[in-house]
């Protein structure tokens, strides 16, 4: 079927089959390989993307079911001048990666967490992560850096 | 993984959704999130020639308020019912229960409808809805019924939804005590599916997996109506329920997890009252 997708601001459309999965189609199709495969049983969460701006999971998402609608990946995060999004600079301020194979999904889940919670606690952060999945750090430094982003965001916002 | 293939079809409204389920015959599934079908699809449990896709059937998204009850449209989203206004302060025990269902992402795909049709006895949604007399609202060719909670869950991924019919709308009395309610769930990991959980709302209680249907603890809730201790009362709480023994409890263990869970919940809804 014929599906036609924004993904990071670009119109993007192709002739997949119907059982396309929204993750297969943005690694394969859109040519965009920062969305990593992890458990593929909506366990994981290293597919998070956003849809609509709210974070889903793209292993469990069809292509056709975003058909029509807009999709953020980690690479429509950081602004036209290759600055970094909030979130991306506290995992790097932070080290909030070790291997790094949970951290597109771990981005792309805080920025919709932010969006809905602008100043999580840290149980809340906690609580809002309980969908990604990071073998290596413990998650100590994932959340501080959630915890960074969102006081970055806001004294941005503050300040405009 | 990559499902099996399969046709997909997109459906605008519930009419055109019942003429699509009824060209196509039992070949067809419909699709709501999506969240229990594609995943069994993947591991080749479900092998639909046909999905029907109600995801943009927006006329199905919706809390409405009626009076004494609340209706929920079937495709409202785990997330719009957590965060529903009027759930929180009307049926609190409902807002958080959809707050329990998996993750965020998944709660942001997942339906209510999806859930209940999907007739997990592991499933969170079913019991709670279970403990509040919820009504479903079913449509067909030959018209709308409703059926109550305590008829709709028939056996293992079997629900009273025949071949062709759409759950429309759930119907969720107001507990006249809004705030007596809890929800406890057992789980190794937070997003696991419950080993065994409890919903309570006043002296309703209604249990998660602890047989092939969501199940009300009658035994626990006749001897609370006849006067009973909460620590006897839940101590029956495994009366009559026949859980299943697999790789994360054993039966035994079931059991005594629902006279300890039954027993919390109890305690922790009459503290809120």
């Amino acid at each position: 079927m014929k599906v036609e997708l924004t993904v990071n601001g670009k119109d993007i459309t192709a002739d997949v089959e119907d059982r396309t999965l929204l993750v297969h189609f943005l690694r394969d199709t859109a040519d965009l390989t920062a969305t990593n495969i992890g458990c593929d049983t909506t366990s994981c969460g290293a597919c998070t993307v956003l849809l609509d701006g709210e974070s889903i999971k793209s292993c469990t998402v069809l292509a056709a079911q975003a058909d029509g609608r807009s999709v953020t990946t980690l690479e429509g995060l950081a602004s036209d001048t290759g600055e970094m999004h909030p979130v991306q600079r506290a995992f790097h301020t932070e080290h909030g990666l070790q291997c790094g194979y949970c951290t597109p999904g771990m981005v792309m889940a805080i920025v919709s967490m932010l969006k809905e919670n602008p100043s999580p606690t840290e149980a809340e952060v906690r609580e809002g992560l309980e969908g990604n999945i990071c073998r290596c750090t413990g998650y100590h430094n994932i959340v501080q850096a959630a915890l960074t982003a969102a006081a970055a965001i806001g004294a941005q916002e503050a300040a405009q | 993984m990559i499902p099996p293939s399969f046709t997909y079809v997109r459906a605008s409204s519930v009419d055109e959704a019942l003429g699509l389920a009824a060209e196509h015959g039992e070949d067809a599934k419909y699709l709501a999130g999506g969240h229990s079908l594609l995943p069994m699809m993947k591991l080749r449990l479900a092998f639909p020639e046909v999905l029907i896709d109600l995801g943009r059937i927006t006329e199905l998204s919706y809390v409405r308020d009626e009076d004494d009850h609340v209706t929920i449209g079937a495709m409202t989203r785990h997330h719009d019912v957590a965060t529903s206004a009027l759930l929180t302060s009307e049926v609190p025990l409902l807002a958080h229960t959809a707050g329990e269902v998996g993750d965020p992402q998944i709660r942001h795909r997942g339906t209510i409808g999806g859930s209940v049709a999907h007739g997990d006895a592991a499933s969170d949604l079913p019991a709670t809805l279970l403990a509040l007399d919820a009504l479903f609202v079913i449509r067909g060719a030959s018209g709308t019924r409703a059926v109550p909670a305590a008829a709709f869950f028939k056996g293992i991924f079997e629900t009273a939804i025949e071949p062709g019919e759409l759950l429309i709308e759930i119907q969720v009395p107001k507990p006249a005590v809004p705030s007596a309610w809890s929800f406890q769930k057992f789980t190794k990991r937070k997003i696991d599916w419950a080993i065994v959980g409890v919903a309570v709302q006043g002296s309703s209680v209604a249990l998660i997996n602890m047989g092939l249907t969501p199940l009300r603890a009658s035994a626990v809730e006749a001897a609370l109506a006849s006067g009973a201790s909460i620590a006897d009362a839940s101590a029956l709480a495994a009366e009559g329920a026949s859980p299943g023994t697999d790789i994360h409890a054993s039966r035994a263990y079931r059991e005594h997890l629902a006279r300890v869970l039954v027993r919390r919940a109890l305690e922790e809804a009459a503290a809120r009252s």
